[in-house]
């Protein structure tokens, strides 16, 4: 099991990512480099969080365009897991490989707290470990993470399956007050169509250790190891 | 080659000495006097080229015998400072301090102002504040791990609210959109309020590194025929003559200066950050230093005095943004994220070709010279031809008159004895809610819910409680930092408002388990050419000095930022301490929030009389009056090394010290700690003092701790032998229970959930209840409080 980290120009959580990778799973870990075509063999990509190419023009967008992403596009065509996180959420969503977009937080403010999530779907690759309506705790810092999609296109995530995560309160109520950025219908995480490609804005490489206050984000990690050693 | 040739036809003919350009101004008095330079200061300059200065070696002169570069009215002062311990690894006179925390590794870390640009454009003066430290940091070596910010506003009510608010908003935004960009998390710092900081906020960043030993570099350019880089972005007319702007002081004409203020860009700091440690870790340079205030000229200087060399620049090949810059401009410009770098000779290639990986330039602008003149030329021609050292190292001290003012010797001999509770106290849980929902004291997680506090996943403990903790990753330690600084106090008793900014800063570290080992202070004050700003100056540094001795923390470096005045006077003296301390072991990590239910909870320390100064003579009374507590720096010791074993025991399971509010605050911070999980306390005190005093008094020296009941005779036992009074005032109640204080002449009895929401709401029901009026803020009368 080979995992890829991509490193675009203001990346600041691939380290993060890449020690997580490494504490957790144990696992080969690779960093890639954003004007690269190579995606030396690995078997899962993760786009990290930061401001990618400064976010200049809107979060994620000039990344999106990058040499490595045909690769990873192409990747996941072929059924390849992929994450994105927080900015690679974003640069997902630039690069259509996941429906929606997100907009700057309702309060126009950047937030930076621990926040609760609720886990809506226990599947292959990425919430297996979890348990459906577990609640987890994990750190959000952002200032554009306001999920919004077109109506129909969120009854079809809905009717599909496709939202892994919402915001909630610990007692895993999904409620206005537990949602730190105004997304729609509270979603902080979700996949394409065919499962292979999940976008969330919380920070699972930040809980994977409880000197730092939670370990709930081990389990995405795991759910990928389990599923790539099961095929 | 090319250039050394010409370098020792010039040697030879000894004719190097500056043209006047075509188009400069003529030097006259007046021009000079602009230029921030005295008469006598003048005579100098002339003393030391042997001729009139051209406009380009004024504009030189002028800015690195600024205050801001050369320290001249606090230099014999910092003299007096301690600054070594076997642990200290790099003291003052570098881009920043360095010290030893074990096991290999070194923490490189620094603190520095940008007053004067958030003054007048907060977004931007705040976050190229931070950039700038961010750059003393990394040049040295070490990868940033965290930022504090020491920030200082205004009132957030009354007549000034809402300029106030619009600088506040403005530097918190500044500093969070650069943090959070570059990806280094800002993990606390300290925001006070007060009517003295009007239209002069204060923002000083602090910023911390970590390194292996090995690889800490210093700025000093050495070996003669060396390359001299450019690097990083482009040179713009931006923030020309900052450093001149920093060192007078703000007036209505200010807001005229806003171009002054230099413009940040935290993609490319983060680019250039990851290029430059690429850089020294490569091995093609020698030197390394942010072109920080006053720019080229100053960092190409500074480099050269440490390596007792000389500069060769020609200024046509800095890469420029914009066309038709004169030398002038160029040299003085302090365009944001830049560096000068001094490569070993024939390496130039491959530091371009790292700078190039990051998408950035490089360009051989000059070369190391053996003459130990500093010269800069137009296409060959020589403009600036100064000797290096008595333009580094020359700039004029002075050791001013100082004198107190009598309106605060006055203000010192005033005694609370005579004071009469207001009307409203009769509810006695009147003058407690209205501490808690004081802005100095309440939460400032408006504040810090801005910074990205986790990136990075060091941050063991984050904003909001008594220091920061880091882990340090491969080892067993961690490190622990924090700021500090009551400038009520400083202005009272400067010497020893000085004293207890220090005292406090160690005292909040050791809550958290560590060793208290170095500071680095940033000096605020007004214009010292007042003998009353002087006499807080020189009776602050004394204290600092003093206290730094005993508790065994030298002072690494830091900044002195003067001038900080509004029409109506000058701020209060501010010398904010950032401290760094070690903790041994990540089990000996403690936190200000009380536990469990049931525990003990101790004091430590004495409760005494000392309304003085306090936080509740203000917010109740409106009374800034009194003198500052005392402080005995031999007791704080002993209460400081007592607690830290104790702590190192495992006996203590939470530990705050006794701050602004005395301790029925801090009896509420550390029962609702954790917001969501507020645990009820139950206290009695029997303590012969008039209430306000019991409860609010800020007596130095008092820690609050909580403890497992069965530990409790041990920990008292404990602390008894180190000669610190130790007594159990009560009891850790249910989560979600009462908040209890029972005193001889009367009783505060509290649901948890109101003192929840008044301390956790009463900055964001200031700052979010209306918008802000951006327009009304700047058309406002802006200096006038």
């Amino acid at each position: 099991m080979k995992i890829g980290v991509v490193t675009f120009p203001g990346s600041n959580c691939d380290y993060d990512c890449y020690k997580a990778s490494r504490d957790v799973l144990s696992a080969d870990t690779v960093y890639l480099w954003h004007g690269d075509h190579d995606l030396a063999d690995v078997d899962v990509v993760f786009l990290p969080g930061g401001f990618s190419y400064g976010d200049y023009l809107r979060a994620g967008a000039i990344a999106s365009l990058s040499p490595i992403m045909q690769e990873v596009r192409a990747f996941a065509e072929a059924g390849g897991p992929v994450v994105g996180i927080c900015n690679g959420f974003q640069i997902l969503c630039e690069a259509g490989m996941l429906p929606g977009a997100l907009i700057r937080n309702r309060s126009l403010k950047f937030r930076s707290k621990p926040v609760h999530l609720r886990v809506e779907r226990s599947v292959p690759p990425f919430t297996s470990a979890y348990a459906v309506g577990q609640v987890l705790r994990f750190p959000i810092a952002h200032g554009e993470g306001c999920y919004v999609a077109p109506e129909d296109e969120l009854d079809r995530l809905q009717a599909e399956g496709l939202v892994l995560f919402r915001y909630c309160d610990p007692g895993a109520a999904v409620t206005e007050a537990a949602n730190p950025n105004g997304s729609v219908r509270n979603i902080a995480g979700i996949t394409n169509a065919r499962g292979n490609v999940l976008g969330m804005m919380p920070h699972p490489e930040r809980a994977v250790d409880s000197l730092l206050g939670s370990v709930d984000g081990i389990g995405v990690f795991q759910s990928v190891a389990e599923h790539l050693v099961g095929t | 080659m090319l250039f050394i040739n010409s370098l020792l036809k010039d040697i030879e003919e000894r004719k190097l000495a500056g043209e006047a350009r075509p188009g400069d101004p003529e030097i006259t008095p007046e021009l000079v006097a602009e230029h921030g330079l005295s008469e006598g200061e003048f005579e100098q300059i002339l003393g030391i080229l042997g001729r009139t200065p051209t406009f380009t070696e004024l504009g030189v002169f002028s800015a690195m015998w600024s205050e801001h570069c050369g320290y001249k009215n606090s230099k014999p002062l910092l003299r007096t400072l301690p600054t070594q311990a076997p642990w200290v690894l790099q003291g003052p006179g570098e881009n920043a301090g360095v010290i030893d925390v074990g096991d290999g590794l070194a923490v490189a870390f620094k603190i520095e102002s940008h007053n004067h640009p958030s003054a007048v454009e907060p977004y931007q003066g705040a976050a190229t504040g931070v950039g700038g430290i961010l750059r003393d940091v990394f040049t040295m070596g070490a990868r940033p791990i965290a930022v504090l910010n020491s920030l200082r506003f205004g009132e957030l009510d009354g007549p000034s609210a809402g300029r106030v608010r619009y600088l506040f908003a403005g530097v918190v935004k500044g500093i969070g959109d650069y943090g959070n960009c570059v990806g280094i998390p800002t993990v606390g710092g300290e925001v006070f309020f007060d009517a003295s900081y009007e239209g002069n906020p204060l923002v000083n960043a602090m910023a911390i590194g970590l390194m292996k030993q090995e690889d800490l570099i210093t700025a000093i350019a050495e070996g003669v025929g060396n390359p001299i880089m450019a690097v990083g972005s482009r040179t713009g007319r931006d923030g020309i003559h900052g450093a001149t702007f920093a060192s007078a002081e703000l007036t209505h004409e200010s807001e005229a200066k806003r171009p002054m203020v230099q413009v940040g860009d935290p993609f490319t700091e983060k680019l250039l950050l990851e290029a430059s440690l690429e850089l020294i870790r490569s091995g093609h340079i020698v030197g390394i230093q942010d072109m920080g205030a006053a720019g080229l000229v100053s960092s190409s200087t500074e480099m050269a005095a440490r390596g007792g060399t000389g500069v060769d620049i020609e200024i046509t090949r800095v890469p420029v943004r914009e066309p038709n810059m004169t030398p002038y401009e160029i040299l003085l410009s302090e365009t944001q994220e830049r560096m000068l770098v001094v490569a070993k000779e024939g390496r130039e290639e491959e530091v371009q070709a790292i700078l190039r990986k990051w998408e950035l330039e490089a360009e051989t602008i000059g070369r190391v010279t053996g003459s130990g003149r500093y010269v800069i030329r137009e296409q060959g021609r020589i403009v600036v031809d100064i000797p290096g050292e008595p333009l580094v190292t020359g700039c004029p001290t002075y050791t001013r008159e100082g004198r107190e003012s009598e309106r605060v010797t006055e203000l010192r001999a005033w005694s609370p004895e005579g004071l009469r509770p207001r009307d409203e106290e009769q509810d006695p849980a009147w003058a407690f809610l209205t501490l808690l929902d004081s802005p100095t004291i309440a939460s400032k997680r408006w504040v810090y819910e801005q910074y990205d506090s986790t990136v990075r996943t060091n941050t063991v403990v984050g904003p909001g409680s008594d220091a920061a903790v880091l882990r340090l990753r491969g080892t067993r330690r961690a490190i622990a930092v924090t700021t500090d600084c009551n400038g009520r106090y400083c202005y009272l008793n400067p010497y020893r408002g000085g004293q207890i900014a220090v005292a406090e800063a160690a005292r909040n570290l050791v809550c958290t388990g560590a060793l208290p080992r170095a500071v680095t202070d940033n000096l605020n004050f007004g214009n010292p050419l007042k003998p009353e700003v002087y006499h807080q100056l020189s009776e602050a540094v004394r204290g600092i000095g003093e206290a730094c001795r005993v508790l065994e923390t030298p002072v690494t470096g830091g900044n002195v930022s003067l001038y900080n005045e509004n029409p109506a006077g000058a701020i209060y003296p501010t010398p904010t301490i950032g401290m760094v301390g070690v903790i041994e072991d990540l089990d000996h990590v403690t936190t200000a929030g009380v536990q469990n239910e049931g525990d003990a909870i101790v004091l430590l320390g004495s409760n005494s009389d000392e309304l003085g100064g306090s936080e509740y003579l203000k917010a109740v009374h409106g009374i800034v009056a009194g003198d500052a507590p005392a402080l005995d720096l031999l007791a704080e010791k002993r209460l400081q090394q007592s607690l830290l074993e104790t702590i190192r025991f495992g006996w203590i399971r939470s530990a705050h010290d006794l701050a602004e509010g005395g301790l029925a605050v801090a009896l509420a911070e550390s029962a609702i700690a954790d917001e969501a999980n507020p645990l009820g306390v139950d206290v009695e005190l029997d303590d012969a003092l008039p209430p306000a005093a019991l409860l609010y008094g800020e007596a130095q020296s008092r820690v609050l701790v909580s403890c497992v009941g069965g530990d409790i005779d041990r920990v008292l036992a404990h602390f008894t032998s180190h000669g610190v009074e130790a007594r159990q005032i009560g009891r850790v109640g249910p989560a979600g229970g009462r908040f209890r204080v029972t005193t001889p002449d009367l009783v505060i009895d509290l649901p948890i959930a109101t003192i929840v929401r008044t301390y956790y709401d009463a900055i964001p029901r200031r700052m979010d209840a209306s918008p802000i009026d951006v327009a009304t803020a700047l058309d406002s009368e802006v200096y006038v409080p």
